[in-house]
């Protein structure tokens, strides 16, 4: 609360100069520049002047809040990296992209990923799976319970944050991030239970005993949904991992950085590194790499438009992923409904076996 | 006989050969020189097992994909396998009918640590069983303490007993401790005709560097400007990427030149750097990048 107080009032405070108020848009234009690589544009005749930053309104190097605090001290801008292999980093290419509140003043940058970060965050998840896997149903249980605890203890600054770079109101904030920590909770009881749900003993025609369990897929890609930062993301994850898979989140939305705030608290939760791996950047860009990729093993997308699907299902095709789409809620109350947590969001990302053990042999 | 005497060689400047072998990291090898370098690795690999639990079944497998790396595309062939003596036969009649070498390693690999009428034995033995090239080992301890002359002695002797079969010399790098000490061992291992410098048995933790391996290029050059006698290196150890492996062909190149990027003269010796190389060819090819399930371990 406090920290929206003080927001406000350098809000207040700060001119806005008539740059940053007319070039709200600016973002898309220097984006599509930007897909060049900085190499070819360093050479090209005429650089744009901030090539390797693809949102830069004239006054972006002005932070909203920037300078000083109502008290005189500097203010402490935080860095947004990403979260891969347990450790938050910046892009290899060092690109970063903008985040703009509604009047359209920049709020703080955050990272735009490469290829080759997925590529390192893809080898991360993959060495991370088995040891993940093999883990104790019960103790993946417990660190799903852990990070729902340190959502509920970084509830005040999660809350401060949606307001900020989400432009919610206080109430829909706490609504969101108090949701974002019970589906947490409500998944984690899941980790030691969903295989004797899911399970079946079968009949079958000669002795035998016969039965079939679930087993975690591998490597999951997951593009996360396009609204409700915090628990649109929680609402993926935490279904796909809770199982022994390990994920790659590619995030694009209106506040990635609440994808990073998250990260944080995963990273305290007892993760081992690579299980979550967080990328911030953009959709069209990574996806293609993605689909294609031989080591992912399934892909979970929420969010995406009618083209993005088509082309992740096409490119899918070549190691026969396993897809899967999630319809997207578009309100915050549909998120926070029951509906949104379900068991049988697990089960597009196991595999079945079947074991036919001998009897009266 | 006269006792060896260390020649004068020049001191190596730490942070410079530090700086030069870092900015050999930063070539950007892109498409069609990218393939070329990979499948030049390939040529210049020295497939390695080296395990306690070597087997002949395993050996007989690891030669199989020496002489075919990849099914279904054209990929060329590794330069030898390298394997402990005792499994040097099995090698043989598996790459009968192919370019691809016999290396062993002799002389109590890893250590060194024994007679040496014992390990001249056992490098008369290995060649007698068909082995085309030998590694040995220097004896670190003896180095160490100073005793360059019984180095230089005991290479001697094991070129002499290698007969036909060419000779790659380890100074094991990881234990010499400055880079003036490998200066100094590459000196003397060129000097008692080694044809083979190599940096590392792979059991030491710290392996092949960069860094390492380009004050051995500098003294093999500089023996080349002194001599006229070309020698060939081979980096070994902990080169487990392809882009690692195109980053040693770039100092090749840089240091040698043309001369010395042939498997005559450069090696690189690895177990699990094939599949790596052949990940980055198929995703090339492909375009996607690939996973390590779809290659085969052994």
């Amino acid at each position: 609360m406090t920290q929206t107080q003080k927001k406000k009032s350098t809000d207040t405070t700060q001119k806005k100069s008539p740059e940053t108020a007319t070039a709200p848009n600016v973002e898309q234009t220097n984006g599509s520049e930007s897909s060049v690589s900085p190499k070819t544009q360093a050479k090209s005749a005429n650089p744009p002047p901030t090539a390797r930053f693809t949102s830069s309104a004239p006054n972006d190097h002005r932070l909203v809040g920037g300078g000083r605090t109502d008290s005189g001290r500097l203010m402490v801008h935080k860095t947004y990296k990403m979260w891969v292999g347990g450790k938050f980093i910046r892009s290899e290419q060092g690109r970063v992209l903008g985040l703009h509140n509604a009047e359209g003043d920049l709020v703080t940058h955050y990272v735009r990923a490469s290829r080759k970060d997925l590529r390192d965050a893809v080898s991360a998840a993959r060495s991370a799976q088995t040891p993940w896997a093999t883990r104790s149903a019960f103790n993946r249980g417990q660190i799903l319970f852990r990070a729902a605890e340190m959502i509920d203890a970084r509830r005040e600054s999660l809350i401060a944050r949606l307001q900020e770079h989400a432009n919610l109101s206080a109430a829909e904030a706490a609504q969101e991030v108090d949701a974002a920590a019970d589906r947490m909770f409500w998944y984690a009881g899941w980790t030691d239970k969903y295989i004797q749900v899911l399970s079946s003993v079968n009949p079958v025609a000669s002795s035998f005993f016969n039965f079939t369990l679930p087993e975690p897929t591998g490597v999951v890609a997951i593009f996360a949904p396009t609204n409700a930062p915090l628990l649109g993301l929680v609402s993926l994850i935490a279904p796909v991992i809770l199982s022994g898979n390990t994920c790659v989140v590619l995030v694009e939305n209106n506040a990635p950085t609440l994808a990073i705030e998250l990260s944080e608290i995963l990273a305290t939760s007892d993760f081992p590194g690579g299980v979550v791996n967080i990328l911030t950047g953009l959709r069209d860009e990574l996806l293609p790499h993605a689909a294609g990729h031989m080591d992912i093993n399934a892909i979970a997308s929420c969010g995406g438009n009618e083209a993005q699907d088509r082309a992740i299902q096409i490119a899918a095709c070549e190691s026969v992923k396993r897809v899967h789409f999630f319809e997207q809620p578009q309100t915050l109350d549909a998120w926070c409904s029951e509906r949104q947590q379900s068991l049988y969001s697990i089960l597009p990302f196991v595999e079945w076996k079947t074991a036919w053990h001998p009897i009266g042999v | 006989m006269q006792t060896y005497r260390l020649p004068k060689i020049p001191t190596v400047d730490q942070v410079q050969v530090e700086s030069r072998a870092a900015a050999f990291t930063t070539r950007s090898i892109k498409k069609g020189a990218k393939k070329a370098a990979l499948e030049l690795a390939i040529r210049m690999m020295d497939l390695t097992t080296l395990e306690g639990m070597d087997t002949e079944g395993k050996v007989q497998m690891m030669c199989n994909k020496a002489m075919q790396p990849m099914i279904g595309r054209p990929c060329p062939s590794v330069a030898a396998v390298c394997v402990y003596p005792t499994l040097v036969g099995v090698a043989k009649r598996a790459l009968v009918g192919s370019d691809v070498k016999v290396a062993a390693v002799a002389t109590a690999f890893p250590s060194g640590q024994s007679f040496l009428p014992i390990r001249l034995e056992e490098i008369r033995q290995t060649v007698a069983e068909g082995a085309d090239e030998i590694d040995m080992v220097i004896s670190r301890g003896a180095f160490l303490a100073g005793e360059y002359a019984r180095i230089y002695d005991e290479v001697a002797a094991s070129k002499q007993a290698c007969g036909p079969a060419h000779l790659k010399v380890i100074l094991e790098t990881g234990e010499l401790g400055t880079y003036d000490q490998v200066r100094k061992a590459s000196q003397i291992a060129m000097d008692a005709g080694a044809d083979f410098i190599k940096t590392s048995t792979g059991k030491v933790s710290e392996a092949a560097t960069l860094p390492v391996t380009l004050v051995m290029f500098e003294a093999v050059r500089d023996f080349f400007f002194q001599t006229g006698k070309r020698i060939g290196i081979k980096p070994a150890g902990g080169i487990r990427k392809a882009k690692q492996a195109w980053q040693y062909l770039v100092m090749v190149k840089e240091t040698l030149g043309d001369d010395w990027l042939t498997p005559d003269l450069f090696r690189l010796g690895a177990s699990s750097l094939l599949n790596d190389v052949l990940m980055q060819l198929q995703r090339l090819e492909t375009g996607n990048y690939q996973s390590s399930l779809y290659f085969s371990e052994d």
